[in-house]
């Protein structure tokens, strides 16, 4: 009953508008709330792109009347999504504002719809992740923690209250900000300027795909060991580090050692470590210089040596002639799947 | 054992199961869940104590990109259903909460594969223009999230405490291994569906460029994000095909929003 009489309402705030379709304070405020819920489908397919679509469906029933209108948006924003959860929500401001100029009669086109999305993903991943989950959530929870160990009760109370003030007042001031700003770009549209942003758009896009197929995809190929060279006593190549032990000998034989052998002898050790070399004792095969260097040569080393990423890159590029190919996605996880527990079954992760 | 107390267990841990992928209100995280198990089966200061020391451990737990944490939800749920309903120590519980965190690791990389077909089933939906459709696909992963913890802790509650130790044990490591090590990887997929999606001859050298900048391990996502925004505005800016015809007007009037759009957002 209510919601009738809202839609009435808005309906004659509409005719005076001159027609105009408006996504109002209180469609935002639904979508600030749905967009909590962004995660709620991650899949591996398309990973949380049911989230996006369920978050933006109040502009939808706004925007949109017929079946057609419908489902072409339901499928635009049923694409590949995955950022930081509250990060997404200045990328929905922006997409509001962009469907709101579609809807009007505006040049937006689903490249430029798309094209927004994944070319703020990664950077808003970047932005997110270290400061909510790696600096807000250890910090509030250690203190939380601390609180906690003694019985009280306050630690969680503070944690929930805190965290969550947070969060919630992040995710509404940042969808307005991206609606607002996205707003101001679509106001002056021209048609070469849509054709830019597309282009620009995915550019970015593609560069921000070049670095997070090597960032966030791990093959770790380093069980796969093909040999173990000596490359001579830790002495001959690093002797400040011999005389480091040497001198801490010394110490407990009561003489002490200088701070420049402690300071040669560690940046010694450091060059060995960052060399690649491991420290291993062969008493059995060098009676006399027993402390000898390895360098280990993996699967991954090698890989690492021709090119960082080189893996995951490979991967990527077999299931894209896949996908072209009309290999089910399906298909493909469920394969990928069985090559890793072949592989931990083999012995080679 | 109250019936009662059950029931409110089951639903901390469903609230645990939905929050593990939600990741909002962080009712996943052991200090709230062990917390609320404590309180509802009436032992509030062995759940906050057990919620505290699980919380320290699981401090550096964060799903990053589609890299996935121990599971903190089930470790949560499963070592204060131990302490609070079945009178396991504090200690001892710590201990048993590390395999349940990889049990429920290997349970949400399930979920979270199945929840692929239900990615499809909302695709049907939304070719036929049903919004109700699409909304139920999403809530109902949801709702199987909460499950996967829901389910685990009925059982744990219902069978002895050593028995769940012997089932965890007779996980093979293979099996194990062999998901977490397809988790890492199996994002590909997705990354592969995106660039289908955006490529074009004339976009594919950044995406190249993306990748060989990707290995300065120096360079943090955001930095490299201004790289990328940067890059695309130059080109935007002096690529022929937009200063062919045209006229300047236009384009003055064009490069303040680009600079916006992306600015704001790098």
């Amino acid at each position: 009953m209510a919601d009738e009489i809202q839609k009435e309402v808005e309906t004659s705030i509409e005719a005076e508008g001159k027609g105009r379709k408006t996504i109002d304070l209180r469609d935002r405020h639904k979508i600030w709330w749905r967009a909590q819920f962004l995660l709620a489908s991650f899949n591996y397919e398309r990973m949380q792109n049911m989230g996006v679509a369920y978050s933006l469906i109040p502009a939808m029933r706004k925007l949109y009347d017929t079946k057609e209108e419908i489902s072409a948006f339901l499928k635009r924003h049923l694409e590949f999504f995955n950022t930081h959860p509250y990060c997404a929500a200045p990328i929905f401001g922006v997409e509001l504002a962009l469907e709101e100029n579609r809807a009007n009669g505006g040049e937006v086109d689903d490249a430029a719809i798309q094209g927004v999305k994944i070319g703020m993903i990664g950077p808003l991943a970047g932005v997110g992740d270290p400061i909510f989950w790696g600096t807000l959530r250890p910090v509030l929870g250690a203190f939380a923690a601390s609180l906690a160990l003694t019985g009280n009760i306050l630690g969680p109370i503070l944690f929930f209250v805190l965290w969550n003030i947070i969060r919630m007042v992040f995710i509404w001031y940042t969808l307005e900000f991206g609606y607002q700003q996205g707003a101001s770009i679509t106001q002056n549209l021209t048609g070469g300027l849509l054709q830019k942003i597309t282009l620009g758009a995915s550019i970015l896009g593609m560069f921000i795909m070049g670095v997070l197929i090597p960032r966030w995809t791990s093959i770790d190929m380093s069980t796969v060991v093909f040999s173990k060279a000596d490359m001579g006593a830790v002495g001959d190549k690093f002797p400040d580090a011999i005389a480091m032990i040497e001198s801490l000998n010394g110490i407990v034989n009561g003489e002490p050692m200088g701070l420049d052998v402690f300071h040669n002898g560690v940046q010694s050790l450091q060059g060995a470590v960052s060399g690649g070399f491991s420290i291993m004792n062969d008493a059995a095969n060098y009676p006399d210089d027993p402390w000898r260097l390895l360098t280990t040569t993996s699967l991954q080393s090698v890989l690492d040596q021709l090119l960082p990423g080189l893996l995951p890159l490979i991967l990527t590029f077999f299931c894209i002639w896949l996908l072209k190919r009309h290999v089910n996605p399906i298909a493909i996880i469920v394969g990928l799947f069985a090559v890793g527990i072949i592989g931990a079954l083999i012995g080679i992760f | 054992m109250e019936i009662i107390s059950v029931i409110l267990v089951l639903v901390v841990a469903f609230f645990a199961g939905m929050e593990s992928v939600l990741d909002q209100w962080q009712f996943h995280q052991p200090i709230l869940n062990c917390t609320m198990i404590g309180i509802v089966t009436g032992h509030p200061v062995e759940g906050v104590i057990l919620g505290g020391t699980l919380q320290l451990i699981a401090l550096g737990w964060m799903n990053i990109g589609a890299a996935m944490a121990p599971d903190a939800a089930l470790a949560g749920v499963a070592s204060s259903i131990f302490v609070c309903m079945k009178g396991m120590a504090v200690e001892e519980a710590v201990a048993v909460a590390i395999p349940m965190a990889v049990a429920g690791l290997a349970l949400t990389i399930f979920v979270r594969t199945i929840t692929v077909g239900i990615a499809h089933a909302a695709d049907a939906a939304a070719e036929k223009g049903s919004v109700g459709g699409v909304e139920w696909c999403h809530i109902g992963a949801l709702m199987i999230q909460g499950l996967r913890v829901a389910i685990p802790a009925g059982v744990i509650i219902a069978i002895p405490a050593q028995a769940v130790q012997a089932a965890l044990d007779a996980i093979p490591t293979w099996l194990t291994t062999g998901l977490s090590t397809a988790g890492g990887f199996i994002v590909v997929v997705g990354y592969a569906m995106v660039i289908n999606m955006m490529a074009s001859p004339k976009v594919w050298p950044f995406f190249f460029l993306g990748f060989a900048l990707a290995s300065l391990s120096e360079l943090g996502l955001v930095a490299l994000g201004i790289i990328g925004v940067v890059i695309a505005l130059v080109y935007v800016e002096l690529s022929p095909e937009f200063n062919g015809g045209g006229g300047g007007a236009a384009q003055a009037a064009g490069v303040d929003p680009v600079d916006a759009i992306l600015n704001d957002y790098e």
